[in-house]
Formats: structure tokens, sequence, C-alpha cells
């Protein structure tokens, strides 16, 4: 399942570039704070737990459990008309974050909350890439 | 300094169209306009305050408004937080009130959604060259998806059944039967809504809301004022707006706006949900529904399926929701927020027959905005009679 779901190569800015540029290594790439620690996604100019511009970006394990999911049978919009069923998730990283994502690799009816998952990646153009998750 | 007690909704309208090809979305709000200052006994002269928001209006959009209208307000709101902006601008226009900004506030809302065939609900989720939406157009991540990543975690948390998200759709086509101007109304049963198909697990068909044209218009005044005009004056007790975002860090996916913006409200009337005698709900989905109910206060979280069953929220229950028939049943153009607020107050003015709340004293109205998995808004308001 959402095998044939094509993914287009990311938009990108100086913000968000070094997540995308990363799972174009087959890496999930986090920031971090290093003035208040605190780890964030979806990634931003600067730490939005306490505004510091102090922010550096790390390799996450690329691991984590399905926090919530739905079967998504309708889409209208032609990327997704034909790809349907698929399974829409958030997955919870072992470092915290949540990431939107699509589970792949199994069954879609087989998908639980609590799944333990790790990332794949799809290349796209730019040597970018999008993950999605397949049970660990 | 409290608004509380002093602002009054004067004037009402809500379009009986739910198809109208031969409208535009400007047309159906001047007509709303009309309907509303007929009702109130003022005439367009009086507004000086303007409020609206649209899916098809542009940043210019309010002022566009006024041209269509021919009106020169000195005070306008084009505030635009998703389906709940008209619920949020009745507090605006009170806060402008009172702060002597304007006197007569208009607020009007009016679509086409269901002529012009909009996709609300399954027709989005591919998202453009956009850097923000990158982490979620690649997963078509569809309206409807977004509140099923809700129920579905509701249901894992607290064991909440497909059967009791039903009870909502039943209930709500109950009351609707009885609004002769609501677009659904057949009478459906727990077995209809299981039974019809998937649209995202674990949401199906009738869980979701309808989709048609339709447009209203809300009249807002001081108390003061609203005493000398023709419709008896329904207060505003309290009010409250709150944010949530779901996309960056952990947060709890199960707590919704309707938690702050329902304090807030409470808090600013001096009321309790005990207190409350019907609400108007945004029922985009059937879970939407029942999150805001917890939220809100009426019951615990995970108690909202047995709070939803047995007939507590349908005609003639304990705390009747939604009795012009909803979003799910009644009409949705797109944003439905206006109507909440139009149904609460025509609850409380009374006079409804056979689909009037007995003994209404007290409305509550929330308006959910926005998608309720990804980033939402949420407003609420406690009206009661004079």
């Amino acid at each position: 399942m959402s095998s044939g779901i094509e993914y287009k190569t990311p938009a990108t800015d100086w913000q968000t570039r070094a997540f995308w540029e990363g799972c174009g290594r087959q890496e999930i790439v986090l920031q971090r704070c290093r003035d208040c620690g605190a780890i964030q996604h979806r990634p931003r100019g600067l730490c939005a737990s306490c505004l510091s511009s102090d922010i550096e970006h790390f390799v996450a394990k690329g691991t984590g459990e399905v926090h919530t999911f739905t079967l998504t049978q309708q889409n209208g919009m032609p990327a997704f008309r034909e790809n349907c069923p698929y399974v829409l998730a958030y997955v919870e990283l072992d470092e915290g974050p949540r990431l939107m994502t699509h589970i792949a690799g199994c069954p879609p009816d087989s998908v639980r909350i609590g799944m333990k998952v790790r990332a794949e990646f799809v290349a796209t153009e730019g040597q970018l890439g999008v993950p999605r998750f397949v049970p660990a | 300094m409290t608004i509380s007690g002093k602002i009054a909704v004067a004037g009402i309208y809500e379009h009986p169209t739910r198809f109208a090809p031969d409208k535009t979305d400007s047309l159906i709000m001047a007509e709303c306009a009309r309907g509303a200052l007929e009702d109130a006994g003022l005439s367009l002269s009086d507004v000086d305050g303007l409020f609206s928001a649209g899916i098809s209006m542009g940043p210019m959009g309010v002022v566009q408004l006024a041209e269509y209208l021919n009106i020169k307000p000195r005070h306008l709101d084009s505030t635009n937080i998703g389906g709940s902006s008209f619920v949020a601008h009745v507090s605006h226009a009170a806060a402008a009130i009172h702060a002597g900004l304007c006197e007569v506030a208009l607020i009007l809302y009016g679509s086409t959604a269901a002529s012009n065939s909009m996709a609300i609900g399954t027709g989005m989720g591919s998202g453009g060259g956009n850097p923000d939406a990158a982490f979620v157009s690649p997963y078509g991540m569809t309206t409807v998806g977004s509140y099923a990543l809700i129920a579905q975690r509701h249901m894992h948390l607290y064991g909440t059944r497909s059967e009791q998200l039903a009870e909502i759709a039943v209930a709500t086509r109950q009351h609707a039967a009885l609004n002769p101007n609501a677009k659904m109304q057949r009478p459906i049963t727990i077995e209809d809504v299981l039974e019809s198909r998937v649209i995202s697990s674990p949401l199906h068909l009738l869980d979701c809301c309808i989709i048609s044209d339709g447009g209203g218009a809300v009249v807002v005044t001081s108390l003061e004022r609203a005493r000398d005009l023709a419709q008896p004056p329904v207060i505003l007790r309290g009010c409250g707006e709150a944010v949530c975002h779901q996309e960056i860090g952990a947060p709890d996916l199960l707590t919704i706006a309707a938690h702050q913006s329902g304090q807030n409200a409470f808090s600013m009337a001096g009321l309790s949900p005990q207190e409350v005698d019907f609400c108007t709900i945004y029922d985009s989905f059937t879970i939407t529904l029942l999150a805001t109910l917890e939220n809100l206060g009426f019951c615990q979280p995970g108690e909202g399926g047995d709070f939803v069953s047995g007939g507590r929220i349908a005609p003639g229950g304990d705390l009747p929701i939604n009795p012009d028939g909803g979003g799910l049943s009644s009409n949705h153009p797109g944003m439905r927020g206006i109507f909440l607020v139009i149904e609460a107050v025509r609850q409380l003015r009374g006079g409804l027959g056979p689909r009037q709340v007995s003994g209404a004293q007290i409305g509550l109205v929330h308006g959910t905005g926005g998608t309720l998995g990804t980033m939402h808004s949420g407003a609420t308001l406690l009206l009661s009679k004079d």
C-alpha cells in the first residue's frame, strides 16, 4: 500500500532544507535548542520554546511508534484518488516530536496505535527525500 | 471592565436556500443582511460595524462586501479563524461596541459551496509548492482524515465505539426532521451510519457533515439599544477564543481549543455546564461534537461516548444539541459558525414549535475552525434570555 503514491520533490526554504536533505541521506534530522535543550519538529528559524536563535540539527534514530492513524478511503485530489486506501498517521519519534507520515510495508488493516515503526525514505529530485514509516 | 451582560444579539437571519446556483456569495450575504436588519427593526444606514470572513474572500473581502452593500462602516473586522470565525465575530463586535468603536455590528456569511461542487472534506491534501505545507502535503491528509486521527486516538484511549459516534448523527437527524429548512430529513438509524461507507477510518459517510449553499446574518448592539428594537434581546454572558496546534512537539491531541475557550466563557459568565439548557456545537464530524463536549466540561475526558448515547442530546433529551439539525443534517456551506449563533438566538427567543427546546434560558455556542488533528481554533459564547 501507499506505494502507488508518487512523492513530489518537497518545497524547501532555509529553515526546512536540513530536514529534507537529511531525508535524501536516509536520515531523520531534528532541531535542538542550544540554550534550553528543547527538541522541535517541524523545523523553524528559532526555538519555539524559548525564542533563541541558537539552534542545531542532529540525526534522530528514525524509530518511533504510531500515535494515531486513519485509513484514507476517499481523496478526490488527482495525486491520491487512485491510491486509496492509504494509511495517514502521526508517528511519535523516540526523541519526542511527532511527524505526519504514511505507514507502509504492511497490510493497512494491520496498523495499530502503539505499533513500533522505523523510517524509510523515498528519494526525490535534488538529492532530497520523503520519509514514511514501516513496521520496525 | 467586563462586556458580560451589556451586549445583545438584536437581529438574525438564516438564508433558507440550500442550493443556489443563481446566486453569488455577496448576493447571499446581502439578502441575509436585509433579513437580519428587518428582523431587528433597523435599516442599512444604522450599520456602522461590518464583520465577515469567507472561503473565497480575498484579503480585501470585507471592503468589497461594504462596497456591494453600499455602506461605509466606521469599524471593520475580517478575522478569519476558520468556521468558528462568526462565533468569534460576536465577541469582537461586543468588545468594539463596548469600546465605542461602533454601535450596530452586522456579521455576514454566505457561500455557494455546493453549487460550486466544492469538495471540502475530501478534495484537499495535495498542497503545493509551499515549504510550510511540505510536511503535510505529501501524505494526502483530507479534512475528514484530520478529524479521523482524533477519533482513532479517542477510541484507542477510551474504548469509544463507532456506535457511540453514530448516536450523534442519529440524534442530529431527529432534530433536523423538525426543521422544514433542513437539507436531510429522512430518519436514520445507528445501523445506517455504521453501514455507510468508510471515508477515513473510523469515520463513515454519515459521521460527516453535508455540503450545501447558504448564508446567515447576525446583528449585535448594546443591550440598552436592543431593548428598544423589534425582538427580545439575547444577551451575551460570556465568550472565549483559543488556538490549538498539533504540528510542533507532542501535544495531547484530545485537548482541543474548546478546553480553553470554554473555561474563559464560563468564567466570564459566572456559569457552569450544569446550568446550560442546550448547545449549538460545530459538528463538522461526529467526533468534533464529542471532543467538544468533553473539553467544555459537560463530561470527563473519555466519557463523551456514554454522554451522547441514550437520547441525551436528541429532541426532548436532557441537553439537546443542534436543534436545527446542525451541519450533519441541516446545512453546511463551508463555514458554519454563523448558524450556531442564529439557532441559539432563535431557541432563546422561543416559539419555535416542535423543535423548541422547552425552558431554554441559557444556551452555549461553540465553533471549531480548521482541522482538529493539525491546527484549529475554537470560539465559545454563552447566551441567555433578557
